[in-house]
């Protein structure tokens, strides 16, 4: 990957930074410039602001990987999840800090910061989101807003019908 | 002591989840492991995963830090990280924890480097700062993942893991009385630029420099405060291992209760830049109001910095249980075989990387 180009991602990267429709309040991970939900998308022009996720979320769905992407060789085997946000889009990431048996359908977690991958041993190290197992009481798994069920309701009941990460 | 009361508004720890003994580290090097962990006090050190580093490890110290603290990161003036081990040798480690706080970009970032105290430099440097009213929030870390050479003593104790002090005037949990700095040219360890493993001189890390530094420093800092042992609950030290400090504990006349929270080396290894702040981190973990702390940082090279700290009533109502707490970190961990160490560390030479 280029330099320019994590460069340009870096705010979703780190922060999770995603947009919202100030229209129909439809929240965008990575953010998009028009809102495709909204029956006529030119009304989302230049209403697209931004929206940065909470972090928190569950796990929707998960896969063991035992080859490697490039980068990911000293992993193996490590957790590739779709991740669930109360705010409503779907994510994919890496669960770290867990044991493979741990890991199940519902589960809920925290976005980490972790080294992401690196551009060979003189290049640039790129860094990102990732996510851990969350706990009740206990470390960035101790979230300020927890995910209620109420709030997955609200966003599964968003997400039906619309094709959108 | 400072005319302007400044100290720490929040404060947050991180130590990555892997651990190693000595005794896993001593039976590849045929040595007796058991003894040598009992020789230093480590029990056990912390490893990180394949995937952490100085940047990662900062900025999970830093976001526990500012939830606790509900500080806004746009208030947040200067970010020094303190580090032996940054990821690279040109490109600041500070201007990615600020941008992954978001804390940019109106805001001044550096990296200091000063073997293990390079953490308590860039807490004086905030205070210098916030007193000045230069900046509103200052943050200091402390944060490294040093590797001794394999066999090597070093390898018993060096790890991984750090913390993260917001310094500012107003909603303080705990107040900076005063500071102090004792500096020498002595050395003790060192790593030449390209070297991927430290040096160091044997037994001279000890009297000329770990102890003459951190004691006169130490006692100073006490005159200067017009204090005595007995004023203190607690104490914390730098630790590079679990017999240093508790050595120097008792040649300036504090008792192990006093020492009990500031110690931590012995359950997760020497984290360097971290080691003090993560100290000071647990002590205030446990603290109450009025409890007042003596800090003496080290670093080797060679210097201390120590710190006169009076822990506020507003301890009481922040939430220093948001995010886990040291004693999570000092009980939990994955124990790690050599081989997995070895691999996560960059130990095993790979063919052609």
């Amino acid at each position: 990957m280029t330099v320019a180009r994590f460069w340009r991602e870096t705010p979703r990267r780190y922060n999770l930074g995603g947009n919202r429709c100030s229209a129909c309040t439809t929240v965008y991970f990575p953010p998009r410039a028009v809102c495709p939900t909204c029956q006529k998308h030119r009304q989302s022009l230049g209403k697209m602001e931004p929206f940065t996720l909470s972090g928190d979320g569950e796990v929707f769905s998960f896969t063991l990987v035992h080859e490697a992407a490039e980068g990911f060789e000293m992993q193996v085997p490590y957790v590739l999840a779709l991740i669930k946000t109360p705010e409503g889009p779907l994510l994919t990431g890496q669960i770290v800090d867990i044991s493979l048996e741990e890991v199940h359908i519902g589960m809920r977690v925290r976005a980490a910061f972790r080294k992401l991958r690196e551009d060979g041993r003189a290049g640039v190290i790129h860094y990102g989101y990732k996510f851990s197992p969350a706990r009740e009481n206990g470390g960035r798994e101790a979230v300020a807003s927890p995910v209620s069920q109420e709030a997955l309701a609200r966003a599964a009941a968003r997400a039906q019908g619309t094709a959108r990460t | 002591m400072m005319e302007q009361t400044v100290g720490i508004v929040s404060y947050g720890a991180y130590v990555p989840r892997y651990r190693i003994t000595p005794q896993e580290i001593g039976q590849v090097w045929g040595t007796d492991g058991a003894a040598m962990g009992k020789g230093l006090n480590v029990v056990r050190k912390s490893v990180p995963s394949p995937d952490e580093d100085t940047i990662t490890i900062s900025t999970e110290a830093l976001r526990i830090a500012l939830t606790r603290g509900r500080i806004n990161p746009h208030d947040i003036g200067a970010i020094y990280v303190g580090s032996e081990s940054h990821p690279y040798a040109v490109k600041p480690t500070a201007t990615v924890v600020a941008q992954a706080v978001g804390a940019t970009p109106y805001l001044t970032a550096a990296d200091f480097e000063f073997a293990c105290k390079a953490g308590t430099a860039a807490i004086q440097t905030c205070m210098g700062m916030v007193a000045s009213r230069m900046i509103t929030y200052g943050v200091a870390i402390g944060a490294d993942t040093s590797q001794g050479a394999p066999g090597d003593a070093l390898e018993y104790s060096a790890s991984a893991g750090g913390a993260a002090l917001v310094i500012g005037r107003e909603n303080l949990i705990a107040e900076i009385n005063a500071t102090e700095s004792f500096t020498t040219d002595t050395p003790d360890f060192w790593r030449r630029e390209g070297q991927r493993y430290p040096s160091h001189g044997g037994r001279f890390t000890g009297e000329p420099a770990y102890f003459r530094h951190v004691g006169e420093c130490g006692r100073r800092m006490m005159e200067l405060a017009q204090t005595e042992p007995k004023d203190y609950q607690h104490v914390v030290f730098h630790q590079p291992n679990g017999k240093f400090p508790q050595r120097i504990g008792k040649s300036l006349g504090f008792s192990e209760a006093q020492m009990k929270y500031g110690l931590v080396t012995p359950w997760i290894g020497n984290t360097y830049s971290g080691a003090a702040l993560i100290g000071l981190a647990n002590v205030l973990d446990h603290a109450k109001g009025g409890d007042r702390v003596l800090v003496v940082g080290y670093g080797s090279g060679a210097g201390s910095d120590a710190f006169d700290v009076t822990v506020t009533d507003r301890i009481e109502s922040y939430d220093r249980n948001h995010g886990r707490q040291v004693q999570e970190f000092l009980d939990g961990g994955v124990p790690l075989s050599y081989a997995m160490y070895a691999k996560y560390r960059g130990k095993i030479h790979l063919g052609g990387s």
